[in-house]
């Protein structure tokens, strides 16, 4: 309905444009004043403490949770009142996958494809293109629980992405699994972002945190810092993401 | 005896702090007793009955009097013929018929046995069942009535216990009994069952098991607050059943206490049993509800009479802990008897095996 | 031995699944020994059989002299465990958690106000006491977790992936506690999926598919790298790398470690072929000492090649 008239609201080039979030929980301000903005197909790092606000920020940004005051623009769309809209413009993924184990990947992918509307050829043609990507294509009778963990994210991924979302949230993608694997992930989000999608991440894994353009750090509801890995590095003087984190979070 | 303490009061604090599954606790056997009570009575007020008196006499102007008198029946219709009464079911104007033949008053007299027809509507089954029963209870006791009078013979009828202990056939006396052992069977063996399955699911247990505790303990700890929960219900159904639907208390309260604690350790048992087995919560609440709740509610005679079932089933009723429960709490509500050496130890052991069988069940290892 | 905690030759599987496939390893009381590696490496599984809950297969679990299946009763009475799950009661207080675990460790009350202070201090709980555990943040979650694993004063504890999932301030705090426990005298366990925690661990066991890769100190473990290394920085990291393999240099493993590339090389020739590659980029090249996931990288993709053969 009227979310084609938000669109033509958005600002341009900018995936993410946020301005003046915020969010109480009674006298608790989870997430307080928040200014940010991400380009389109770039990798965003969203870092901070557990309990800085950061997972209330993100269900703020996925419609999920209304925002106290302030605005968000999600892929041009009005965050809070345009939600279904916003919903499908967006991928999500989190470290606990949303998978069902007991159907196989096949299955997986077919009702991820049906919740947003694909079927027939067009989610055929869509798994054809991505399961070959993600490594996939030899599992797709495999039921999802008995796949290695490394392989389970890449479906939840793949799930998360059959609808081309213009923004993809990954909360903690790679809990767990092994550096090897980890390299992969990464590489699937290389590729994404290179062929335009826009990427929000978290991680715990500072070494992460290098390979994401640009990177916040929350702390209590705030931003304390923006910026690329190198301009955080020359800004605290830490060695690498680990010291910068521990700087701007203990200071 | 400490960890069972401990167990227990933390078991106590999970209770008092759900506050949803709480209410559930408390409420669900109210809402019962009220829904079950207040339908099941009005299903026996204002039975309409149609009557046939061919005899015009005396006494059979007193039996139709009598009809009335327990106000669960209400006369529609004064037929005048046999060929009015057939119609009249199909209209559905009345349930059952009373046809008080030519003689009645002159065999009555003379301490022959009476021929009253009673016809019944047989679509509805239940109530006109009720119905066969107490028009036959209205009769007999006409005929003792004036058998009596007429210092004549005895009555030629003999004369059912139920319909005895149960004079008006109400059947809030006969199903709160029922009652009390079906939400302590629900309310006891979910609750439990829920108890140690929701523990493995959280990863709760793994922690428990990691310190110096022994199976028995565990149950110990996990059985003692439900006693309590147990005990609350059954004396809610019973006060409901008492003050709101007259239910007589005939026995002692004391043998009433003794005979549900009783039954709530099996109820226990049998849910920490189910709980210990179960890989999972949900697979624990549905055991629960098959294992326990649904042959409570058909097998143990709480609805229907065991006596009328087929052999094979009517074994399996005596297996049930709810059939020899149900026979001990109308015995001392009903008929005042407080001692049932037979139910008692069935019960009994009933008891001890299951909680034997949950604390052997128990694992202290994950596999 | 007399090591406090002891694993020879394990063997433990589910079914026709193995977990762990001969482990071996023994932590001397006082120190902290880190079981690293991803999930499903068979770390838990390890862990469960020195806790008793886990039986196993074949070879023998010790703790304190002790034999974890025989004499698990005695066992449990000196080790404490903190499974992976958080694993207290979210709708009971910090305090209460805490009582109901020195209550079945059968901890006397005199030692349990002593032990129980102690703990807060330590901590820093105590403002908390009050607080519901399903309140607390991820890392105060994790430090009371840790304060009912303690409360019965054992000699061996028992971690499995305490820091999973909490942010860096958080587990460099968390590691000061432990290693002030060991300190204390206490034989430690951890697991953990983060490689840098490796360093603060006086011996390390790097795991993969039920098997040790590498194991002794941390020192030794990287010393063992069987392979030279460089390290790219300088460059367009992405532009680098498109270069390093589109050049197909056999032998050449190239490995995106944060800012930088790792070039895992044998000789001076794949050494070269790779500068060469690399030239106008501003790529600087220079030879670096392997890191714990440099050997874990490596040891793994040899063990999965083994496999594969």
């Amino acid at each position: 309905m009227s979310a084609t008239s938000s669109t033509s609201t958005s600002v341009d080039g900018l995936a993410v444009h946020v301005r003046g979030l915020t969010r109480r929980f009674g006298d608790f301000t989870a997430v307080d004043g928040l200014d940010l903005d991400v380009r389109e197909g770039e990798i965003f790092g969203f870092l901070g403490a557990n309990g800085a606000g950061k997972t209330t920020a993100i269900r703020m940004l996925c419609g999920l949770l209304q925002p106290s005051s302030g605005s968000a623009m999600v892929a041009g769309v009005e965050v809070g009142r345009h939600a279904r809209e916003l919903k499908r413009r967006i991928g999500y993924m989190s470290q606990r996958f949303s998978l069902y184990d007991d159907l196989t990947v096949d299955e997986n992918v077919e009702f991820f494809g049906g919740i947003y509307g694909l079927e027939g050829a067009p989610l055929r043609e869509r798994s054809e293109e991505l399961l070959p990507l993600l490594g996939l294509a030899d599992r797709r009778r495999t039921q999802a629980g008995a796949l290695p963990l490394g392989y389970k994210q890449r479906l939840a991924l793949g799930c998360s992405l059959l609808h081309r979302p213009r923004v993809l949230f990954l909360d903690e993608p790679t809990g767990g699994v092994d550096p090897v694997a980890r390299r992969r992930f990464w590489d699937l989000i290389y590729a994404q972002a290179a062929a335009g999608t826009t990427v929000f991440v978290t991680t715990h894994y500072m070494d992460e945190a290098e390979y994401c353009g640009r990177v916040s750090i929350m702390v209590q509801g705030k931003l304390v810092a923006l910026d690329t890995p190198g301009g955080l590095k020359a800004l605290t003087g830490g060695r690498d993401m680990q010291d910068v984190f521990l700087r701007l979070v203990e200071a | 005896m400490k960890r069972v303490r401990a167990l227990a009061a933390k078991e106590l604090l999970h209770i008092l702090r759900d506050r949803r599954s709480l209410a559930v606790a408390v409420l669900m056997p109210v809402v019962m007793v009220a829904l079950y009570g207040a339908v099941i009575d009005m299903e026996m007020h204002d039975l309409p009955v149609a009557v046939l008196d061919q005899d015009h006499s005396d006494n059979s102007r007193e039996l139709v009097r009598s009809l009335g008198a327990g106000g669960f029946i209400v006369e529609t219709a004064r037929l005048e013929q046999a060929a009015q009464v057939e119609p009249g079911f199909r209209r559905g104007a009345f349930m059952a018929a009373l046809v008080i033949p030519r003689g009645y008053s002159r065999s009555v007299a003379d301490g022959e046995p009476a021929t009253v027809q009673v016809l019944v509507d047989g679509s509805d089954a239940a109530t006109a069942a009720m119905a066969a029963n107490y028009l036959q209870a209205v009769v007999q006791r006409e005929a003792r009535r004036i058998a009596a009078g007429s210092g004549g013979g005895a009555p030629a009828f003999t004369v059912r216990p139920r319909v005895w202990f149960n004079p008006e056939l109400r059947s809030a006396h006969f199903v709160v009994p029922g009652l009390v052992a079906l939400v302590l069977m629900m309310i006891c063996a979910i609750l439990t069952s829920i108890a140690i399955a929701r523990e493995k699911e959280t990863g709760t247990l793994e922690q428990i098991l990691t310190t110096p505790i022994r199976p028995a303990e565990v149950i110990a700890g996990k059985v003692l607050p439900y006693v309590g929960l147990g005990a609350l219900d059954a004396a809610l159904i019973l006060a409901i059943g008492r003050f709101a639907f007259h239910v007589p208390m005939n026995g002692s309260w004391f043998a009433l206490a003794a005979y549900c604690l009783l039954f709530i350790v099996i109820a226990l048992g049998a849910g920490l049993l189910i709980s210990a087995k179960s890989p999972s919560l949900r697979v624990a609440m549905m055991a629960a509800v098959t294992v326990t709740m649904l042959p409570t509610m058909i097998l143990s005679g709480f609805m229907f009479p065991v006596s009328s079932m087929p052999a094979p089933l009517q074994v399996l009723c005596r297996l049930l802990p709810a059939t020899h429960f149900l026979v001990v709490l109308r015995g001392v509500m009903l008929r005042g008897v407080n001692w049932f050496p037979h139910e008692t130890a069935i019960l009994a052991v009933q008891a001890v095996v299951l909680l034997v069988l949950a604390i052997r069940s128990f694992r202290l290892r994950l596999e | 031995m007399n090591d406090a905690i002891v694993l020879d030759g394990l063997f433990k599987g589910y079914g026709a699944v193995p977990a762990v496939r001969g482990l071996s390893l023994s932590v001397p009381a006082g120190t902290i020994c880190g079981l690293i590696g991803p999930d499903g490496a068979g770390k838990t599984t390890a862990m469960r059989v020195l806790c008793g809950l886990l039986r196993a297969d074949r070879g023998a679990a010790r703790v304190l002299g002790h034999d974890c299946a025989t004499a698990a009763l005695e066992v449990k009475r000196h080790l404490g465990y903190m499974p992976q799950r958080f694993s207290l009661y979210p709708d009971l207080t910090v305090g209460e958690n805490l009582r109901f675990f020195a209550d079945l460790f059968d901890v006397p009350a005199a030692e349990r106000k002593r032990r129980d202070a102690e703990l807060m201090a330590f901590s820093r709980l105590e403002p908390f006491r009050g607080r519901r555990a399903g309140q607390l943040s991820g890392g105060m979650k994790q430090k009371l977790a840790l304060s009912c694993t303690l409360i019965h004063t054992p000699a061996v504890l028992i971690l499995d992936e305490p820091t999973t999932g909490v942010d860096p301030v958080s587990r460099r705090e968390f590691w000061r506690i432990l290693r002030e426990l060991a300190g204390n005298g206490l034989a430690l366990l951890v697991s953990t999926p983060y490689m840098d925690e490796a360093a603060l661990c006086d011996d390390i066991v790097l795991m993969h598919a039920g098997r040790a890769l590498a194991q002794g100190t941390p020192a030794a473990v990287a010393a063992s790298f069987p392979r030279r290394l460089l390290e790219v920085t300088g460059a367009d990291l992405i532009e680098a790398g498109r270069r390093l393999r589109e050049a197909s240099i056999v032998g050449l493993d190239v490995q995106r470690y944060g800012d930088c590339l790792h070039l895992v090389h044998d000789d001076q020739a794949q050494a070269d072929a790779a500068a060469r590659a690399l030239a106008g980029t501003g790529a600087v090249l220079a030879p670096l000492a392997a890191g714990i996931e440099d050997v874990f990288v490596e040891m793994m993709s040899r063990a999965d090649a083994e496999v594969a053969m």
